[in-house]
């Protein structure tokens, strides 16, 4: 008897008729009356075309794959949010699904009413989280402020109380979407190993990650989806190195970005190349640990572009976040941009990485959301050791996952000596 | 293990429970005036009219006073009209929770209508004392209130399922829903009775289940008339059929909920 069963599951989204946010009903007659409404029309966007597994009970699997792979979308399908357009699927057991922490809090209500609240929504009866509620507020570590209304919380105890409610729910069957790339260390840490105590209980876990550390440590098995699709299915370190190895056919330095194929996106907006610039604008053949370091990305408007947003994430090899910077957060706005070349320089006052092997992930978007092109880890960022602190000893990737920019100010008395 | 989506709602009663409670411990934080409005809404509306209709126009009123007459009738509009206002925007209001959960989606609907309840029986004391202050003894067949409420909460119900679905698709509900319950209570025997409409429009009067209800509603309070039994059975076949028809409707588009809203 497997626990979840699934069967050549496809999902589609019909995109164009009902764009995000609101629809009015306008426009729904205009284009009646212009029977645009013809099927041949609309954009059909392939979120799933075609997934099967089985999972046995007890089996924790890791989802792995980039974004927009339909990993989240198999989650909803899983967790009956969204119906497949096709396909089947079974499970056996009482199912919870932790898409996000703490669904349905409400700021004005208390910590403590927002646990009934959404322990409610999670699926756990009224005797169940009163009986549970002490452990759980153990385990956010608020107990003070369990009677505060949350709005006055910090996002770190929101999240906490959250997480303590999910590690307390107790399905046969738990789907988990990448929530632990919130929250700080310690409590991550936490997390993860209430959750290897469920991986012992015998419960059945699907987790989503882009941690390949956290994958590799917590699962057994892990599922590869690429393009709505299994690409592998197997032993987690397996499949994990398996899908390191693509990151490292990314170019590196200088590229030409035009060319690769494996971009997400509408396409109004592209990339077409990059390049390492230092100060004086002069190419760098290599980035070093705390370089000043300009990079340029160099993209192609085809259209008038209302409001673009330009984005850099920077991850390690491990696939862990380690920066990321857009004009959204930092300005400035570019509103209304029209047709053409542009060049957008992210200045880097000082590269404060480790030594190591980076994979930067390039984007524009548009207002909401929607991605005019996505090339994830699609350049490789191999920072080298340098001289920063002028002693000779370099950088060294051993000690953490960053280095301060500080420097150590001994007593005054000791000072002058040799 | 395929249940039933009566089965399903009933194993999720307790969610119903919180659902209200959540959202009648939210409704009036951090107002001044708190559970208070619950009766300034129909007060200030009774105030209106009967300085508009019942000084200035002279509206008879079946010879009781004018404010109360009002009253009674504001006091069931006024959960009605709320309760289909604030139902209608639910699905949309906790977007977040469709996308994010499953759990039987008619529970967020209903949980909309059951909360404005406390307010309706906190105005209807009111209006109790009301009718004490104006000397208007209150007749032994008040007691049918309980009896005529779930017809109220019937249709406030079936409306919201059929507005609350259309609004996730199309937001010009919201804008919409406002305007058209305005419409509605005009064509409600509330500042006016019955007696005032022509003969021959009556029977058209009634084809609003809101028109047999509030009168029912008035009649039971202030007795010494029989209770319009035809048009609060019109109102009961027409609750049903609207529920029936809400039901279908909000079954049949809740699969896609999560997807386009």
């Amino acid at each position: 008897m497997y626990a979840v069963s699934v069967h050549e599951i496809c999902k589609q989204y019909r995109l164009g008729q009902f764009k995000q946010g609101d629809t009015m009903l306008r426009e729904a007659i205009v284009s009646a009356f212009r029977g645009r409404r013809g099927r041949g029309q609309e954009e059909i966007l392939h979120a799933l075309s075609g997934v099967t597994f089985d999972v046995s009970q007890g089996e924790v699997v890791g989802l792995i794959g980039r974004n927009g792979a339909g990993k989240s979308t198999l989650l909803k399908v899983l967790s009956r949010i969204t119906y497949p357009t096709s396909g089947s699927y079974t499970t056996n057991g009482r199912l919870s699904a932790m898409l996000e922490v703490g669904t349905g809090f409400h700021e004005e209500l208390t910590g403590r009413e927002n646990v009934f609240m959404n322990g409610s929504i999670m699926g756990m009866r009224k005797a169940e989280i009163a009986g549970k509620i002490d452990q759980i507020v153990a385990f956010a570590g608020i107990e003070r402020f369990i009677d505060t209304p949350i709005k006055r919380y910090s996002s770190g105890m929101r999240l906490r109380l959250g997480f303590a409610v999910a590690a307390h729910l107790d399905p046969d069957i738990l789907l988990v979407d990448e929530v632990l790339a919130v929250g700080d260390a310690e409590f991550q840490k936490k997390c993860l190993d209430s959750m290897g105590e469920m991986r012992g209980g015998g419960r059945t876990v699907i987790f989503v990650s882009h941690n390949m550390a956290a994958v590799e440590n917590l699962c057994q098995r892990v599922i590869w989806i690429d393009k709505g699709r299994v690409h592998m299915d197997g032993p987690a370190q397996d499949v994990v190195r398996a899908y390191m190895a693509t990151f490292s056919s990314a170019q590196s330095g200088a590229a030409d970005l035009a060319a690769i194929n494996s971009r997400v996106g509408t396409g109004e907006a592209k990339f077409l190349g990059t390049d390492f610039l230092d100060r004086q604008g002069q190419t760098l053949n290599f980035v070093r640990s705390g370089d000043a370091l300009t990079l340029r990305l160099r993209t192609h408007l085809s259209e008038m572009i209302p409001d673009l947003h330009v984005g850099v994430e920077i991850r390690n090899e491990m696939g862990l976040m380690m920066a990321a910077s857009n004009n959204w957060m930092t300005g400035p706005s570019l509103v209304r941009v029209p047709a053409g070349d542009y060049n957008f320089d992210l200045e880097i006052d000082a590269l404060h990485l480790m030594p190591g092997r980076y994979f930067l992930t390039l984007w524009l978007k548009g207002p909401d959301s929607r991605n005019y092109d996505l090339l994830e880890n699609c350049l490789i960022m191999d920072v080298e050791t340098s001289d920063y602190y002028g002693t000779g000893r370099g950088i060294d990737p051993n000690f953490g996952m960053m280095f301060l920019p500080a420097r150590w100010r001994a007593d005054s008395r000791l000072s002058g000596q040799p | 293990m395929q249940r039933s989506g009566l089965q399903e709602f009933w194993s999720h009663r307790e969610l119903l429970f919180f659902m209200v409670w959540r959202d009648l411990k939210v409704r009036y934080k951090q107002t001044a005036l708190g559970v208070a409005w619950a009766v300034i809404q129909p007060l200030a509306s009774t105030l209106i009219f009967f300085l508009l209709f019942g000084k200035m126009a002279k509206m008879p009123s079946d010879g009781v006073p004018y404010p109360v007459f009002v009253y009674l009738g504001m006091a069931v509009w006024t959960y009605f009209a709320g309760a289909v206002g604030y139902s209608s925007n639910s699905l949309v209001n906790n977007s977040q929770l469709l996308t994010k959960v499953w759990f039987p989606r008619i529970i967020i609907p209903l949980a909309g209508v059951l909360s404005l309840l406390p307010d309706f029986i906190i105005a209807a004391l009111v209006g109790f004392v009301i009718m004490i202050v104006y000397g208007q003894p209150l007749a032994w067949t008040v007691l049918l209130w309980p009896l005529l409420l779930p017809l109220v909460v019937l249709l406030a119900l079936g409306a919201s399922l059929i507005l609350a679905t259309l609004n996730v698709r199309y937001r010009d509900v919201k804008y919409a829903v406002p305007f058209l319950m305005q419409m509605w209570m005009f064509l409600t025997p509330i500042i006016y009775p019955v007696s005032k409409v022509p003969e021959q429009y009556r029977p058209l009067l009634m084809l609003n289940p809101m028109a047999g209800t509030v009168e029912a509603f008035r009649t039971a309070a202030l007795g010494g008339r029989a209770l319009p039994w035809p048009a609060l059975g019109a109102a009961l076949g027409m609750g049903i059929i609207v529920l029936l028809l809400g039901l279908r409707y909000f079954s049949k588009a809740e699969r896609e909920f999560a997807d386009i809203i």
